[in-house]
């Protein structure tokens, strides 16, 4: 009993001397370096504390924060929406008469993207949407400070296209489609007529 | 008609001096716990975050005062009310420098115990008043753990009182410096009547004292029920005890309970057995260190700073060690405490009876 009280005592005393300790070492400021620094695990002086909007922690251009997303690179092939697991990618692709453009990759786009919203709250920033576009224009940047005051804003709108656009493109397409069908008809029209 | 004048202004300054102590006290406590975690703690609102607190408190006025439908609401709205004057009535007894004490109580020690028990009262009618099962919960470990804990604070103190055969708190002041009335010897045999300072301690006029003293002030962390005797708030466990239904004004009142409480435990420590408001220099050969550093002000200073010191380390101790259980608390205090109490109770009346 009495050496249970005077171990007690010993190891409080243990205890008060390691707190008193800290509390008079330096409290001199973090000085923020990058996690792949070597030091970054050998630094034990000093308060622990990143003060954030003054000082940030250094992060990779290619971050795994906020999603991008390149439009003029996008060849609307739908993948991402596809495999996200929380489907927070929302696209509608209008076919293009004809090819229009290549991207910068070299790859020929031949779809409009006449919606390409992401919801950033749903976004579980898994990162798979990155991993299958194909064209490597939709990436996770170095953003993430992200506060907005309506939750409507957290929807990112990615599409250049401007409704009356994605009319009269929707619009040519079915036109252009009309034609065939009826150049179709006539050509076999012509082809039973012609046995 | 003028002593009431004193009377009301001494009350005023009493009460403003706890309701400051207790704005500093959170601000050093952040502090200090954020120093000992290394980190920085409130920076932002003022230089160094002074203001804080003060914005703190403002906040918790504009709150509402929101009383649970099922709560007694008599009980739950006189609690907190009980619990700060409980503190609040100790601090009359407490001498602070030479011929200054708010009220000179021949039973001084004997009126600040009891006193600070109906504290004891107001937690359990804020605990059953809550109609919470952990406010009851937090209110019964905090009674348990407060009347537990009073008989080895008890003991510690009556042999201080055995040694200074007084009651009286500006009295057993008076004994430990130059001023003393009586022959006051350095471990029963030096003596340092003339001498002073920090010879003439308690603690050092009767060494047993010591023991006396860390039984005193580990009492005294479980009568305030600072960590590691914080069992009654438990926010791990309770949310946070008896105050978890108080908002605003009321909640604001509690925790100046709290912080009061710091305090007037403290300094009785300090006035019991490490000298009250007496110098802790002594008169050397012809330098009058002693002589130089008693008077009104000096006191006020002397009390303070050994008041803030025990203070200081009842907050290091909080941001140190663990919570105790239950149990364990309970075997300290009974097992442990209580028959060292004891042990020092009898040392003290061998100590009057052959050394002084």
């Amino acid at each position: 009993m009495i050496k249970n009280a005077f171990n007690g005592f010993i190891t409080a005393w243990k205890g008060l001397a390691l707190t008193i300790r800290h509390l008079f070492a330096s409290n001199a400021k973090r000085t923020v370096i990058p996690v792949s620094d070597d030091n970054y695990f050998k630094k034990l002086e000093g308060t622990n504390t990143i003060q954030y909007p003054a000082q940030k922690l250094p992060i990779p251009e290619v971050g795994r924060y906020q999603l991008d997303v390149e439009i003029d690179d996008c060849i609307v092939c739908d993948l991402c929406a596809k495999i996200c697991p929380v489907d927070c990618i929302d696209i509608e692709s209008i076919k293009a008469t004809e090819a229009i453009g290549q991207t910068s990759d070299g790859t020929t786009k031949r779809l409009y993207a006449a919606k390409f919203d992401i919801d950033m709250a749903k976004c579980m920033y898994c990162g798979l949407c990155t991993i299958v576009c194909p064209t490597e224009c939709i990436t996770m940047t170095n953003l993430y400070d992200k506060s907005v005051f309506d939750i409507s804003k957290l929807t990112y709108q990615f599409s250049d296209m401007t409704p009356e656009d994605a009319a009269e493109k929707k619009q040519l397409f079915e036109k252009q489609q009309a034609e065939k069908q009826a150049a179709k008809l006539a050509a076999m029209q012509k082809k039973e007529g012609g046995a | 008609m003028d002593f009431y004048l004193t009377y009301i202004l001494s009350a005023i300054g009493l009460f403003s001096f706890s309701a400051l102590f207790a704005l500093f006290g959170v601000y050093a406590e952040r502090k200090v716990s954020a120093f000992i975690q290394d980190r920085l703690g409130p920076t932002e609102t003022g230089k160094f975050g002074t203001l804080q607190t003060f914005a703190d408190i403002l906040k918790l006025v504009q709150k509402e005062l929101i009383i649970p439908a099922a709560a007694d609401k008599l009980l739950f709205i006189l609690a907190p009310g009980i619990i700060f004057v409980a503190v609040y009535l100790g601090f009359a007894a407490l001498p602070w420098a030479p011929g200054l004490v708010p009220s000179k109580l021949n039973l001084g020690l004997y009126y600040f115990f009891a006193i600070i028990s109906v504290e004891t009262l107001g937690i359990l009618m804020a605990g059953w008043g809550s109609n919470n099962k952990y406010s009851i919960l937090g209110a019964m470990r905090s009674i348990a753990q407060i009347i537990s804990y009073e008989i080895p604070a008890g003991f510690a103190l009556i042999s201080v009182v055995m040694i200074a055969q007084t009651l009286n708190l500006q009295d057993i002041a008076t004994q430990q410096g130059i001023l003393a009335t009586e022959k006051i010897k350095f471990l029963g045999y030096w003596d340092v009547t003339t001498t002073g300072g920090v010879l003439s301690w308690n603690i050092f006029r009767a060494p047993h004292l010591i023991i006396a003293f860390v039984i005193y002030f580990i009492s005294s962390l479980a009568e305030s029920n600072r960590a590691p005797f914080d069992i009654p708030e438990a926010e791990s466990e309770l949310v946070s005890g008896f105050h978890t239904e108080y908002s605003g004004l009321r909640f604001g009142l509690i925790f100046l309970a709290e912080y009061s409480m710091m305090f007037l435990v403290s300094m009785v420590g300090a006035i019991l057995f490490l000298g009250a408001w007496n110098t802790p220099l002594p008169n050397i050969g012809p330098v009058h260190l002693a002589t130089w550093t008693t008077g009104t002000a000096w006191g006020i200073l002397w009390i303070g700073l050994k008041s803030f010191a025990l203070v200081g380390v009842q907050m290091w101790i909080r941001w140190t060690l663990p919570r105790l259980r239950v149990d364990q608390l309970m075997n300290l205090c009974w097992k442990v405490l209580t028959p060292l109490a004891f042990v020092c109770m009898l040392l003290s009346g061998i100590w009057r009876l052959w050394l002084m």
